[in-house]
């Protein structure tokens, strides 16, 4: 009974904040939006016992994804009838996009439906024990049977930081620049390096 | 207590509701009373390293005076910017303490007492801290004002840089302890160091990590000295600036129950949490209850943190860049290296 509830309370939250997220005209509040809709997805996740995705979810999507997002557009200065006005341009694509998902949707939940697919490994072994926790079952799986394509991603990410940090970087002009600091140096640094005691005579300047 | 409610002759879902209610009351009442006596102390403890009284003017020794603000709080009026976004402004605060209060769900007082003894609980209190910086960030941009706005950016990016490096030292923690479990990982440091003293911090692979992680929880709580989003000489008040009256207290509450929190963080992780100090049950100290061990060793690092908030001038931006990235995150990686070889060499074998 408050499983179904609180089922149908996270479903239709996330549909509702997903088409708000299309819907809302100022991106920052799109963003927020999109946050809330990561929020209920992680509390479906939980009411299918996957606590562990759950977790994840909000740490990774809610807690630097959608920051990184809220950052990037609150920064942006969107004009919004440019906006608008390329509308038309982008519609045949966007209603292509459209239809090829619906159709990936249909064909998906069609051969779920038709009941030949096993879901897990092919073999069947990898179903999680009851017994054991979500991070444990994960772990277990990801760590021995999928560790090639595991590392394969932990390569693609790598790559892709490399590029962007070759992207962003400049190479600044040699010699010291203003703002760097060198905490050694100013370590090191002793009064009679930096003071001159001159004891000029009375009546007399001195010449620097 | 869902057994407790059940013998009063309550059906079993009925007693667990009224149970978890009187559980979610039992922490969020008392948590605010104990941050509303929290800035007294924190203000008293600053006042006495400035040689100053601090309070000392409502009720005796001036310990209501965090009552008397309240109230005078609550009586002003809301003042919302013309050029504000309503509602995210009024949103904001509300976040900021919604979520202070609900990462103490998972935080143990006792071997039982604990509201949620969920088995991923330390990741739901990394979850629940990384939304902290929402409140902050929305608040700057709703503002629609400059300096609130240049506090939201700072926020964003010093906590995002934070979280980094506390995910690789609670990594360490975890791996030491076997468990994502908040009572779990009490429960592994019970006679860790030598078998007298309980806590990770005993540990010579884990004390730097514990140096790390106190660093990191005042950066992460934006404390003095990485205060930068509200450098009152910088930027007024930061995000809340525009703020007033109970939308301004609610941001004051929720920032120190933050502090409290990670206070808490700092005694479960690495001081054995409700665990006495000593691991030896002749002592007098041994049968006094958790609670007291966890409130008194959560009111010494709360002192520590006053204590660095009197003594250490604020960091410029760029340096509190450099500490994350360039020293915390790199050694952070290196002690995760360092700590999951020593226990695949000794515990589970090469």
């Amino acid at each position: 009974m408050i499983q179904t509830l609180a089922f149908y309370l996270f479903a239709v939250l996330v549909i509702a904040s997903g088409t708000f997220t299309i819907l809302a005209r100022n991106p920052v509040h799109s963003v927020l939006w999109l946050i809330v809709a990561f929020f209920n997805g992680a509390g479906l996740m939980v009411l299918l016992g996957a606590e562990f995705i759950a977790m994840l979810l909000v740490i990774v999507y809610v807690g630097a994804v959608a920051v990184l997002f809220l950052f990037v557009v609150m920064m942006l200065n969107i004009d919004f009838a440019e906006l608008r006005a390329g509308f038309m341009k982008n519609f045949p694509i966007g209603i292509a996009i459209a239809l090829l998902l619906l159709a990936e949707l249909v064909l998906g939940i069609g051969a779920y439906r038709a009941g030949a697919m096993v879901l897990g490994t092919p073999d069947g072994t990898a179903a999680a024990a009851a017994d054991t926790s979500n991070i444990a079952s994960i772990g277990a799986v990801l760590y021995s049977k999928y560790l090639f394509l595991f590392e394969a991603a932990g390569l693609v990410l790598l790559v892709a930081m490399i590029g962007a940090i070759v992207l962003t970087h400049r190479e600044r002009a040699s010699g010291p620049h203003r703002g760097h600091q060198d905490i050694g140096k100013q370590v090191r640094r002793r009064p009679q390096d930096a003071t001159v005691n001159a004891r000029p005579d009375v009546g007399k300047g001195i010449s620097l | 207590m869902t057994d407790f409610f059940q013998s009063w002759g309550m059906s079993y879902e009925w007693a667990w509701s009224v149970a978890t209610i009187s559980g979610i009351l039992l922490i969020a009442l008392p948590l605010m009373l104990a941050v509303a006596m929290i800035i007294y102390v924190d203000r008293k403890i600053w006042a006495a390293m400035a040689l100053r009284k601090g309070p000392n003017v409502v009720g005796p020794f001036g310990l209501l005076q965090s009552f008397a603000d309240g109230l005078k709080v609550f009586l002003q009026e809301t003042i919302i910017p013309s050029a504000a976004n309503k509602g995210l402004f009024l949103i904001a605060p509300i976040v900021t303490f919604t979520v202070a209060l609900l990462a103490w769900a998972v935080i143990p007082f006792g071997p039982e007492a604990v509201l949620a003894n969920i088995n991923v609980g330390l990741l739901y209190v990394l979850a629940i801290s990384s939304l902290g910086v929402y409140g902050v960030v929305v608040s700057g941009w709703a503002s629609n004002s400059k300096y609130p706005f240049f506090s939201a950016m700072r926020a964003a990016a010093q906590m995002i840089s934070y979280e980094v490096s506390i995910g690789f030292i609670l990594i360490c923690v975890v791996l030491w302890a076997g468990t994502f479990n908040m009572n779990g990982i009490i429960e592994a440091q019970r006679g860790h160091g030598l078998g007298i003293v309980n806590g990770f911090v005993f540990n010579l692979l884990l004390f730097p990590m514990w140096v790390m992680f106190l660093i990191s929880s005042l950066a992460e709580t934006a404390r003095a000295p990485f205060d930068l989003t509200e450098a009152e000489s910088e930027l007024v008040a930061g995000y809340q600036t525009e703020y007033s009256s109970m939308s301004f207290a609610l941001f004051w509450l929720g920032e120190y129950a933050n502090v409290l929190l990670m206070c808490a963080l700092n005694a479960i992780l690495f001081f054995g949490g409700w665990l006495p100090p000593l691991n030896v049950d002749w002592l007098p100290g041994y049968f006094i209850p958790g609670w007291i061990w966890l409130f008194g060793k959560i009111f010494f690092f709360f002192f520590i943190f006053s204590w660095v908030k009197a003594t250490v001038p604020r960091y410029r931006y760029d340096q509190l860049m450099r500490l994350g990235w360039k020293v915390f995150l790199p050694l952070s990686l290196l002690f995760v290296v360092l700590v999951s070889g020593y226990l695949m060499f000794t515990r589970y074998g090469a």
